[in-house]
């Protein structure tokens, strides 16, 4: 265990990094931007933008099929990206790299791919009651068109999912478990390496939400031994609209293709059609390649600064966070796990959080209030909505200071 | 404290916010609509008891944000005793109100629903304002059981 000084020492220089980020230098209502909605969606550095327009200005062609110049440059700029997010989850390969529009997209294409060839009536899907409703609908999906039933591990009061009633959950009929690594809602920060062997002990396979955990944490797909792991790149400051899916090969090779189209075929005649190898089979049609090469562009930026790096400025911004927020007289916060990732989530007594919302924009503060698509988990707590502050590393102490102020001009409105 | 949001935060909303009026299943209603807003799970429930075409008593019940449940209240203490015709042409009015499309002062006839003149500086909140009055509209003119503002 490091010191906290020495701790302290890692983190990076917030005042540099932020000059990387033109967003943050706005002002809102007259106020500079004080943006505390990273779950939602991270605002952009300049490399990745720049990124976006090297391609549009200067590569811009088709992948996979040009033998001009601009399609060859665009065709290793988009397989290049594909390495850099392989290296980035440290899959063994490639090939085990589907590129999607985000983590909603490649739950999905799980769900209608390999759990519609493997899934039978009385089979089971078992999640946790921390899921974002785009790891719920897809398996309720499938579970309604297969006779499947979807079962569902609790929560505790702090917001951890109770291991014991998840490991009871898990049986024989599970075929598959499908968990968020990070919840957007809380910030609990599930410990999958664990549910995930829990999950292979009766056969199942695990799908990891990672859309909250990639911009937080250092992921290893081959360490966690996940089947299969999710993740958006808007969420770790690359553009919106791309994302990965990581699949272990065999599974990929067996699955059956998703959708149909260019580039996922190898032959076609009207008469039978031989598929493309994973992971080409999954990307049917023109992918976004300008998506992929500012994905690879956020992933080498955020690398580049060090997810230990930034784990040790976001611990230190949650726990200042949280202990501000707790002088604030009638704030409740909502998740209280033991292992937390960037997202300060509560309540605010006798103020509804959208009027909470409403007020801070005014001062300048974005942050996001709502059941934050993740309604179950509204439910579990007792309340409608929360008032959610997450951070990125480019988050600062008077940030947060800020949103204590602003919570006192709330109260003032409505006392 | 930026002065515009207490635009929107007026005092009359707060305290309608804080202590609704006609906050109450109504005994006797013979029109009950549920509305709701899923952006942020605002609920309402309108109760009307309707006499010969007039509004002879009002309610509602539900929970969600001040500008909601402010706009619920007002609204029941503006259309107790209207006719149908005047309920749906004040509503206009007060679309128009939070639209921009009617400036206050050129709407003497919404007498204290003036007070939401600000929601129209804040057009993701104007689904808050109107949340009940849509209901109202779909408990009037005998539409479904529930109404959503998507």
């Amino acid at each position: 265990m490091r010191s906290a000084r020495a701790e302290i020492a890692l983190a990076p220089d917030v005042r540099r990094v932020r000059e990387d980020f033109p967003a943050l230098r706005q002002t809102v209502h007259g106020h500079p931007l004080v943006y505390l909605d990273n779950a939602a969606t991270t605002q952009k550095p300049q490399a990745v933008l720049d990124a976006l327009m090297s391609f549009y200005t200067r590569d811009c062609a088709n992948v996979h099929r040009g033998v001009h110049l601009l399609s060859e440059r665009s065709t290793a700029a988009y397989e290049g990206a594909r390495e850099t997010v392989r290296r980035f989850l440290n899959a063994a390969d490639t090939r085990e790299i589907v590129f999607t529009r985000g983590a909603t997209e490649s739950i999905n294409l799980v769900a209608q791919t390999y759990g519609r060839a493997n899934l039978r009536a009385g089979d089971e899907i078992l999640i946790s009651g921390l899921e974002h409703h785009s790891n719920i609908v897809p398996w309720q999906m499938l579970a309604a068109e297969k006779g499947a039933s979807l079962r569902v591990a609790p929560i505790d009061d702090r917001g951890d999912i109770v291991l014991e009633e998840y490991e009871k959950l898990l049986g024989p009929r599970t075929v598959m478990v499908a968990l968020s690594h990070v919840s957007n809602a809380l910030g609990t920060i599930n410990p999958v390496r664990r549910m995930i062997e829990m999950a292979h002990r009766v056969g199942a396979v695990a799908l990891i939400d990672g859309a909250q955990a990639v911009p937080h944490l250092k992921v290893d797909v081959r360490n966690l031994d996940c089947d299969f792991y999710a993740f958006s790149g808007h969420k770790v400051f690359g553009p919106t609209g791309i994302g990965a899916l990581y699949g272990k090969a065999r599974l990929l090779e067996a699955m059956p293709p998703w959708q149909g189209g260019g580039d996922m075929i190898r032959s076609v005649t009207f008469e039978k059609t031989t598929f493309n190898d994973p992971p080409y089979k999954f990307e049917a049609g023109t992918p976004h390649i300008a998506g992929a090469i500012g994905l690879g562009a956020a992933i080498d930026y955020v690398t580049g600064i060090g997810l230990e790096q930034i784990g040790v400025w976001e611990r230190e911004l949650l726990a200042y966070g949280a202990q501000e927020l707790a002088r604030v007289p009638g704030v409740r916060l909502i998740g209280t796990a033991r292992e937390k990732a960037a997202v300060l989530s509560f309540v605010l007594e006798g103020v509804h959080a959208h009027d909470i919302a409403t007020i801070l924009d005014r001062q300048g503060i974005a942050i996001r209030a709502g059941h934050h698509c993740a309604q179950p988990v509204m439910e579990r707590f007792g309340v409608a909505a929360t008032s959610r502050a997450s951070f990125a590393f480019y988050n600062t102490r008077l940030e947060i200071d800020a949103l204590v102020e602003g919570l006192g001009q709330v109260k003032e409105i409505f006392e | 404290m930026s002065s515009d949001v207490r635009e929107l935060y007026q005092q009359v909303i707060v305290d309608h916010s804080k202590r609704p009026r006609n906050l109450r299943p109504l005994e006797g209603a013979n029109r009950k609509v549920e509305g709701y807003n899923p952006l942020c799970g605002d609920k309402v429930t309108i109760y009307v008891k309707l006499e010969n075409g007039v509004i002879a008593d009002i309610s509602f019940e539900g929970s969600g944000c001040a500008i909601s449940t402010a706009s619920a209240s007002l609204l029941t203490e503006s259309l107790k005793g209207k006719t149908l015709a005047e309920a749906e042409a004040l509503f206009e009015s007060f679309h128009n109100l939070l639209t921009g499309l009617e400036p206050a002062d050129e709407a003497p006839k919404l007498g204290k629903l003036v007070v939401f003149s600000g929601v129209c500086d804040y057009p993701t909140r104007v689904k808050c304002a109107t949340l009940a009055w849509h209901t109202l509209h779909a408990a009037l003119s005998g539409e479904g059981e529930k109404v959503s503002t998507e």
